[in-house]
């Protein structure tokens, strides 16, 4: 970072603004400075909220003055823009909302600034959530920081490319098939996806309401735990929301690996994986090892249907769930509609892009009367024996340890066309929202100067042994804090 | 050749909740336009469903008293279509498995027979908004105020086999629904309307027809009109050669008509799914103890009650029955008065009299359980004629007293006197020598005579009883 009096990570933020090293207002103004500055060739954000941000930052600074000190006071963060916010635009990277307001905020966007975080703006995506390189954005696409000329992953591609290149020290992102920990992944920043049911769905627009879950990305393991602390419990506006004790994801951080056993699924690691980081695969198997872990082999014999039978149910739901975007009583409608038919087609064929009607086209299809059978209950009876392989792998395991992604970042444009090699890239993340369970993508290595992603997955509601593990792991390693040169 | 008519029918009934099936906005009928919709029911995007709690409560009370099967378990799905006044583009609604299922009620016909009548199902849904065609020249409005109104779809076995059979379900269930305090029962409201699957086959035929869905009948009259308009069509069309054809019907009511909405082959195909946004509604034996514990006893119950215990016969215990509130004043009327007789008596005759005269329920009678079992207990005791029970009953029902006043203030008083009785019979006697003389020859009839001059004499308050035995032995 250029300005050596801001420390990069949340959590020695938090520490600096307890001990009144500076203000929430300057570190507020340190990034929307930068983002100024530098988010040009990054596209990471959509909107940048300087006077909201501001605002938030000095009510920060009058709660510290009046005595309160939470961790989160203070600390600025990127919005992925498909958490609503009352008076902030929220666009889903679509252009079918690309002016909608929504006059309510999401459970997580109201509990993250209750906590006295500051939204420094809404970042980039893939439009709805859907797809894996940010290319589908109505705004164009967000670049990876590491290289320009590649893609940072997607969905939650701004939010991944915002904290890689240091214009946020952490974000929210949301995660349907792999949406935070593939472009975590590919940007070489940390992010967890937890348990379904963990965090609010209240506000967060809904792809895949089944598979969707919200979820922090930051630099660091320990600032992932600070910020899912806030952003988890039970929700009366979300049934699937899920009532447990309060939990301190900290607590486990410092504890040592000793005892602990990890599975590397050998479906994971077999010839679609990119030879380079099966490597980092191993390296980190073996440093895990050095910490007192046992390594194991363990099989998920299903693996290999996850992708199919994610895009099923996926698609399935995602057509119900945007049949509301009908140009009646918000968002895109085309100019002077003929009639009914008209009003929709065209509001909708104008206001959604060609992944979206693909999806939508998908979904549809599985569902209709005579193909039910044959894709939507096929594709439920799959997600019901993947979850079973898993439930059976933690009766051996505590942690799997995997590749988050088989490559590193492609080149924009590379995939766009074939949406099936883009769909695979999601080949070990899919199995993880169809089971339900936390997973988080870790940096564990560079291969050709881009960042490479490491999976863990943790039993259900585990989330703080997955943070453990990661953050053991990162206080051995350095893959974490390195920083594209884009960024200085 | 003989036909049968065979009909199901699938009533939606409205429950009474304050707030919608899957958001906290009011249910509030008549409020102005958009006004009683939140942002879920508006199906802005982020929003979510939960589930109301009160509406599974109100189906499992109706699932209770149709006898049916309260599943474990029950799931709410997505029925996708669209429709401006769908704000989701789909309706969230019990698909494959309902909370209610395999129940019965039983209906009486117009021929004083009863019949039971199966309910396959009954199951939870949000109603739609409205589409409003006439308030903006060239547009379609759209009110929604009632997307999301919590309804219950009531579904029946075909067991029906006459438009008379139909109308006797659907009053039965009007009755039963509004006995449960689950619905308020306005029809022009839409609070409980009717869907009716009709068709014909040759009698002795164990095959069903090809059958007719007639869509949206909001009154007894018209579903009575309706299907016997359809039972007719169909029959004509068969016996022309022609064939009936799967479809969705519209009853006009004005016309008299039903007319084709739309066939089987461009029936929707609504991909229904399970909505990933609700759990499944998971329902306790607990729940269901607890709800069978605050279950009021049922009309059938009751009626059988008064027959055994207060020797009521079975046309007036039904009566009674069918009404909540009615049956509560009766059985209380009964228990201040000590009399079930005169009671029912009452309730059927000069009360119910008044209430349709004024046009008023039960619920706001003016003349209390306390006065009206007062004056009955006045009757028992010798005090008051049945005359002046009338009048007295005038006076309360206008407020003006309070029974025992009202006698002594207005002279209500029957003359129980036997000796004051015997005086004015012999004043009469001795006026009316002709008379008694025909009366001593045989001529009964001018006993009348006799009871006319002394009640008039007595203004009225003479004990017929006691008048009339004595004018016997007087006259002998």
């Amino acid at each position: 970072m250029t300005h050596p009096d801001y420390p990069q990570t949340l959590a020695a933020q938090s520490v600096a603004l307890a001990e009144g090293q500076f203000s929430s207002v300057e570190l507020t103004q340190h990034y929307l400075e930068r983002i100024n500055r530098l988010d040009g060739q990054f596209n990471s954000f959509i909107t940048v909220c300087p006077d909201f941000a501001i605002a938030q930052a000095a009510e920060a600074d009058r709660r510290r003055a009046a005595g309160e000190n939470g961790a989160l006071l203070g600390i600025p963060y990127a919005n992925k823009d498909i958490f609503c916010t009352k008076g902030i635009k929220t666009t889903c990277a679509s252009r079918m909302l690309a002016d909608w307001q929504a006059p309510y905020d999401a459970t997580v966007v109201e509990r993250l600034h209750a906590a006295g975080m500051v939204m420094l703006g809404k970042t980039n995506m893939d439009e709805f959530a859907m797809g894996s390189s940010n290319e589908t954005s109505w705004f164009g696409p967000a670049r990876n920081p590491w290289d320009t000329n590649r893609v940072p992953g997607g969905s939650s591609g701004g939010s991944a490319a915002a904290v890689a290149a240091r214009l946020a020290p952490v974000a929210t992102g949301t995660d349907t098939g792999g949406s935070i920990r593939q472009p975590a992944a590919l940007c070489g920043v940390t992010g967890l996806k937890p348990t379904y049911g963990r965090v609010s769905r209240w506000g967060m627009i809904a792809f895949a309401s089944s598979l969707d879950q919200g979820g922090p990305m930051g630099l660091t393991a320990e600032d992932v735990a600070l910020m899912l602390n806030a952003m988890t419990g039970a929700d009366r506006r979300d049934a699937t929301s899920i009532e447990r004790a309060p939990e301190n994801f900290m607590a486990d951080l410092g504890k040592p690996l000793t005892g602990l056993k990890v599975g590397v699924p050998t479906e994971f690691m077999d010839a679609g994986l990119s030879p380079a980081i099966r490597a980092c695969v191993d390296v980190t198997a073996s440093t895990l090892k050095q910490l007192g872990a046992s390594i194991k082999e363990v099989s998920l014999p299903n693996a290999g249907v996850a992708v199919p039978a994610y895009y099923v149910v996926a698609s399935a739901e995602a057509s119900s769930n945007l049949s509301r975007y009908d140009g009646v009583r918000f968002g895109h409608r085309c100019e002077n509609p003929v009639d009914l038919a008209d009003l929709y087609s065209r509001s909708r064929g104008e206001g959604f892009g060609n992944e979206v009607k693909r999806r939508i086209l998908v979904g549809t299809y599985v569902l209709s009367a005579g193909y039910y059978d044959a894709w939507y209950r096929k594709a439920q009876q799959l997600r019901r024996l993947i979850q079973q392989d898993y439930v059976a792998a933690f009766n051996d395991v505590d942690v799997l340890l995997g590749p988050t992604t088989p490559n590193t970042a492609f080149a924009l444009g590379e995939n766009i066309a074939d949406p099936l090699t883009m769909y695979l890239s999601d080949i070990y993340t899919t199995g993880v929202n169809l089971a339900g369970l936390p997973g988080l993508s870790m940096p564990g290595g560079f291969v050709d100067g881009l960042p490479v992603g490491l999976q863990l997955i943790g039993n259900y509601f585990d989330e703080r042994r997955v943070l453990q593990v990661a953050h053991q792991f990162q206080q051995h390693t350095d893959w974490h804090s390195r920083m594209p040169v884009a960024a200085e | 050749m003989h036909w049968e008519t065979v009909i199901g029918l699938e009533i939606h009934v409205q429950l009474a909740a304050e707030s919608k099936i899957f958001s906290g906005a009011p249910t509030r009928y008549g409020a102005e336009q958009n006004t009683q919709a939140c942002a879920v029911d508006l199906g802005l995007p982020g929003v979510l469903p939960v589930l109301n709690a009160r509406v599974v409560d109100m189906a499992i009370t109706l699932g209770l008293a149709l006898g049916a099967k309260i599943a474990p378990a029950s799931i709410f799905a997505r029925k996708n279509y669209f429709y401006p006044d769908l704000p989701k583009g789909y309706q969230i609604s019990q698909y494959e498995q309902p909370i209610v299922s395999d129940g019965r009620i039983e209906i009486s016909l117009p021929s004083g027979e009863t019949k039971t009548i199966g309910i396959t199902r009954a199951h939870l849904e949000e109603d739609a908004g409205k589409s409003v065609h006439d308030a903006f020249p060239g547009y379609t409005a759209i009110d929604l105020n009632r997307a999301g109104t919590p309804l219950l779809e009531v579904v029946t076995e075909p067991d029906m086999r006459s438009p008379a059979e139909a109308v006797a379900y659907m009053r039965a269930m009007h009755a039963l629904v509004r006995y449960l305090g689950i619905c308020d029962g306005n029809m022009q409201e839409g609070s409980f309307r009717c869907d009716a699957n009709v068709s014909v086959r040759p009698m002795g035929s164990d095959t069903f027809g090809t059958r007719a869905e007639i869509k949206n009948i909001n009154s007894f009259r018209f579903v009575e009109r309706a299907i016997e308009y359809e039972v007719e069509r169909q029959i004509d069309l068969i016996e022309a050669g022609g064939k009936v054809v799967q479809e969705t019907r519209l009853y006009d009511a004005d016309k008299h008509e039903t007319r084709s909405m739309r066939s089987k082959e461009d029936a929707h195909d609504y991909r229904y799914f399970p909505d990933p946004d609700l759990l499944p509604v998971v329902v306790t034996q607990s729940r269901i103890d607890a709800i069978k514990s605050t279950l009021p006893e049922l009309p059938w119950t009751r009626r059988e009650r008064y027959v055994a215990d207060f020797g009521l016969e079975l046309d007036e215990a039904r009566t009674l029955a069918a009404d909540r509130p009615l049956a509560e004043y009766f059985e209380a009327l009964a228990r201040t008065s000590g009399d079930p007789r005169q009671s029912a008596n009452w309730l059927n005759g000069e009360l119910a009299a008044n209430l349709n005269r004024h046009g008023v329920g039960i619920e706001s009678c003016p003349v209390t359980v306390e006065r009206l079992g007062k004056l009955i207990t006045r009757i028992t005791d010798g005090t008051l004629s049945g005359n002046l029970a009338k009048q007295l009953f005038e006076a309360l029902w206008n407020l003006e007293g309070e029974v025992d006043e009202l006698i002594d203030q207005r002279g209500l008083r029957q003359l129980n006197d036997s000796e004051a009785v015997r005086a004015l019979i012999a004043q009469v006697i001795e006026e009316s020598p002709t008379q008694v003389a025909q009366y001593r020859s045989g001529k009964d009839k001018v006993f009348g005579y006799f009871v006319g001059q002394v009640m008039k004499r007595s203004q009225g308050k003479a004990n017929p009883q006691q008048l009339n035995d004595l004018l016997r032995e007087m006259l002998a």
